[in-house]
């Protein structure tokens, strides 16, 4: 009896934690594809800093950054680690501070698929409907890249 | 609406998306561990997987809602190796754009600095490269 109630509202809990979270991915892509970010030749024209001087660099990813940053560094400085979130669970934040060679090995990999591509992990996903071919292609890539990750190095 | 004003309207969204999820159910946003962590582990990812619909199903709206222009830079097989090296950086150095960039700066977390200095880095010398073949060919 117990048990099943247990169960219950852990099962209601799940059920209104995902729709939250549908509510947060909808909102994600949202700014996504305001920001232009859904368009790989707006990143690479970001990633293009030889074009400072020649007029082609495209700021526009530093506009989204900045946005993001404001409003996340303001939830960030707001939330206390014994806050509890709208469904009454502890918060699970990253707690790692170190700076190893996994960190800056793994960065700089991505960086070469991200300048090669102009696509990272969220526009991707967020292009799999419109995107054709060539996103379902980099989608499936990338996470058979992941799981390569996970398998090899736990 | 300026382009650039609207980036960064895009980004406040974003922000909010980041707010919405921490507060809503104690998660950060970063999607690279999200996807990961949901193919990995499904049975225990029923949030990570309705986020990655929310992700798409708002992806699909909005891009013709607001009639942002998309393209693809790559294909074949620069775009599967593209895929694969950004599947396997994000995971070994746990978290992309979204978990060092926009949360962990958020945070002010030097390990996310420090991962977002590589990855921009990283992707203007391969921008600089692409574009020095390019002029070359």
């Amino acid at each position: 009896m117990m048990n099943t109630d247990v169960a219950n509202v852990t099962r209601m809990t799940n059920a209104r934690g995902a729709a939250i979270a549908l509510i947060a991915g909808v909102v994600f892509a949202a700014g996504l594809a305001l920001g232009g970010m859904m368009d790989p030749r707006k990143v690479q024209g970001f990633l293009n800093v030889g074009g400072i001087t020649t007029g082609q660099w495209d700021p526009s990813l530093a506009f989204v950054m900045g946005g993001a940053l404001l409003v996340s560094f303001i939830t960030f400085a707001l939330v206390k680690t014994k806050d509890v979130s709208w469904l009454g669970g502890a918060l699970t934040l990253p707690n790692r501070n170190d700076i190893d060679v996994r960190l800056i090995a793994g960065s700089v990999l991505f960086g070469i698929g991200w300048g090669l591509s102009g696509f990272c992990p969220g526009p991707a996903i967020a292009s799999l409907v419109h995107g054709g071919a060539s996103v379902l292609m980099f989608v499936g890539a990338m996470l058979v890249g992941m799981l390569i990750a996970k398998k090899t190095l736990g | 609406m300026h382009p650039y004003l609207q980036s960064f309207v895009g980004g406040l969204l974003v922000g909010t998306a980041v707010w919405i999820l921490l507060k809503g159910i104690g998660r950060v946003a970063g999607i690279s561990g999200i996807a990961a962590e949901a193919i990995s582990s499904p049975r225990t990812s029923l949030w990570r997987f309705a986020f990655l619909l929310g992700l798409i199903i708002g992806g699909a709206f909005f891009v013709k809602f607001f009639s942002i222009p998309t393209a693809n830079v790559a294909s074949g097989g620069a775009l599967i190796a593209a895929g694969l090296l950004v599947g396997f950086g994000t995971v070994v150095a746990g978290g992309c754009t979204s978990g060092h960039g926009v949360c962990g700066l958020g945070r002010r977390s030097m390990r996310s600095l420090v991962a977002t200095a590589s990855f921009m880095g990283a992707g203007m010398v391969t921008v600089a490269i692409l574009n020095a073949l390019k002029a070359g060919a």
